[in-house]
């Protein structure tokens, strides 16, 4: 009578959130990492160097890799079902509703900013770093140079001096920014934890770690790019 | 004050519908948006035309019969009130006011502007009561209820099943509705009984007759002519989830 919880409407929204909620803790963990970068690139590579080719980072990257395309995946089946329940009929006129977020009816697009962006993070560091490692590699090529893959506070830098780089980072760190702060509260409302009192709260904590993530991420970047170019902010 | 109205006309639930321009004159700034379409409806029979299909009942705000898109908004332009309670002090003469039946995959437009919510029913009808043996009228503090509680049920049950909701959802969603239903029942003590129950049965319906899946856009409180809250869909997310995980 009750169906399925798989199939059900909300308790796809539960895996939604579950799944975004360990990506948003996995990010937390990223950003934290990339800011000892802009203090010192051994405090970086020590980092880097845990996190190798040892079988425990690769079973974590695995699954993170696994959460990443169910949360993906769970996002296209929902949007293929509720373009369907929408109707074939569009409204001729069309308004924004009062206090409606423009991040809120834009989730998958700025989904698919975000899967850009990790596509080429995968490209420029976990490819020559991890992976590198991985397939055995002595050096890989950054730029012109030879670099080995465990000296990635070499690698990171390389990219991030770049100014073209640093704005396509930037972008991605923007849209990254919009998908968590409705992520974050609508994570915590789908699977029921809201309410009256916590409602406005739980939008004002959505904020706060949004920004403390993605101006983690993109102070870093910056950080990286004066010190490379200017020789400034090195500590 | 005189008008332009485009209007969505289908003549039955297979027919192909479309936009059809009409001018109404001599609208009186007192007179409600219902009573505009009866005198476009007047103007029409005059002229040998079809009437206008729309649907309405008490109109006075709580019966939930009445609908339309007017402009891009449920119910029209103001917030919190329904189409009937709308009055044309809200336009200006010469405005051109599109009119739109609900669109919803769930809610099939029969004629005109008038749209089949049965499926509301179906969702009522799957658990929105209460059959356990309640007794009769009971002193006024004979259970106990807190005043938090208690107001919150009342704003819950204010819904009136009027469809807006899932008519301005962008993915079709009912949930504010279920939400309305379950959490008016579940703050009560007379409803905790069966909430479980209530939940599982609500949700699994809707999900049934095809409406979409809640993402928390709020577009559908911002519509709400009765100003439910997506608070409500929380409790519902809460009540479902520990109803499952429990049986």
């Amino acid at each position: 009578m009750s169906g399925s919880i798989f199939t059900s409407s909300i308790g796809k929204k539960m895996f939604m959130s579950i799944s975004g909620c360990i990506l948003i803790l996995f990010l937390t963990f990223h950003m934290c990492m990339n800011l000892a970068l802009a203090i010192s690139n051994d405090a970086y590579n020590a980092i880097c160097g845990f996190l190798g080719a040892n079988w425990y980072a690769v079973a974590a990257t695995v699954a993170l890799a696994l959460v990443v395309v169910l949360h993906f995946a769970l996002a296209i089946v929902l949007t293929i079902q509720n373009r369907k329940a929408r109707g074939s009929i569009r409204y001729r006129v069309t308004k924004r509703e009062n206090g409606v977020e423009w991040s809120s009816k834009n989730m998958l697009v700025l989904g698919f900013v975000v899967i850009i962006g990790l596509g080429l993070h995968l490209a420029h560091f976990w490819y020559k770093m991890m992976f590198a490692e991985l397939m055995g590699a002595h050096e890989v090529a950054v730029g012109a140079a030879m670099v080995a893959p465990t000296d990635g506070a070499a690698i990171v830098r390389y990219y991030f001096a770049q100014w073209p780089y640093l704005v396509l980072y930037l972008v991605w760190f923007a849209g990254l920014w919009l998908h968590l702060t409705h992520g974050v509260w609508s994570m915590m409302h789908s699977i029921g934890l809201n309410s009256k009192v916590w409602f406005k709260r739980m939008k004002c904590i959505s904020t706060i770690v949004a920004t403390l993530v993605c101006g983690g991420f993109a102070l870093c970047a910056i950080v990286i790019f004066l010190q490379e170019n200017f020789g400034i902010l090195v500590f | 004050m005189n008008l332009t109205l485009e209007i969505w006309r289908q003549p039955n639930a297979k027919a192909e519908g479309k936009f059809e321009t009409y001018v109404v004159k001599d609208v009186s700034t007192e007179s409600s948006f219902l009573e505009m379409l009866d005198i476009l409806n007047t103007q029409l029979i005059h002229q040998g035309i079809e009437p206008v299909a729309f649907d309405h009942d008490c109109r006075e705000g709580i019966c939930g019969a009445c609908s339309l898109r007017i402009n891009g908004h449920a119910h029209g332009p103001e917030s919190e009130v329904t189409t009937c309670q709308l009055h044309m002090r809200n336009f200006k003469d010469g405005d051109k006011i599109v009119i739109e039946p609900w669109r919803s995959r769930a809610f099939p437009v029969i004629k005109d502007l008038v749209v089949d919510r049965t499926a509301y029913e179906t969702i009522l009808q799957a658990g929105g009561f209460v059959s356990v043996n309640t007794g009769g009228v009971p002193d006024a503090n004979a259970i106990p209820i807190a005043k938090d509680d208690a107001e919150e049920s009342m704003d819950a049950a204010a819904c009136i099943g009027c469809g807006a909701c899932a008519a301005t959802c962008k993915n079709g969603s009912a949930m504010l509705f279920v939400a309305a239903r379950v959490s008016s029942l579940a703050k009560l003590p007379q409803g905790q009984v069966e909430g479980a129950r209530r939940a599982k049965a609500m949700v699994a319906k809707m999900d049934e007759l095809g409406f979409g899946n809640c993402t928390n856009t709020g577009a559908c409180q911002a519509e709400c002519p009765k100003g439910i809250t997506i608070n409500h869909i929380a409790r519902l997310n809460r009540e479902y989830l520990k109803a499952k995980f429990r049986s």
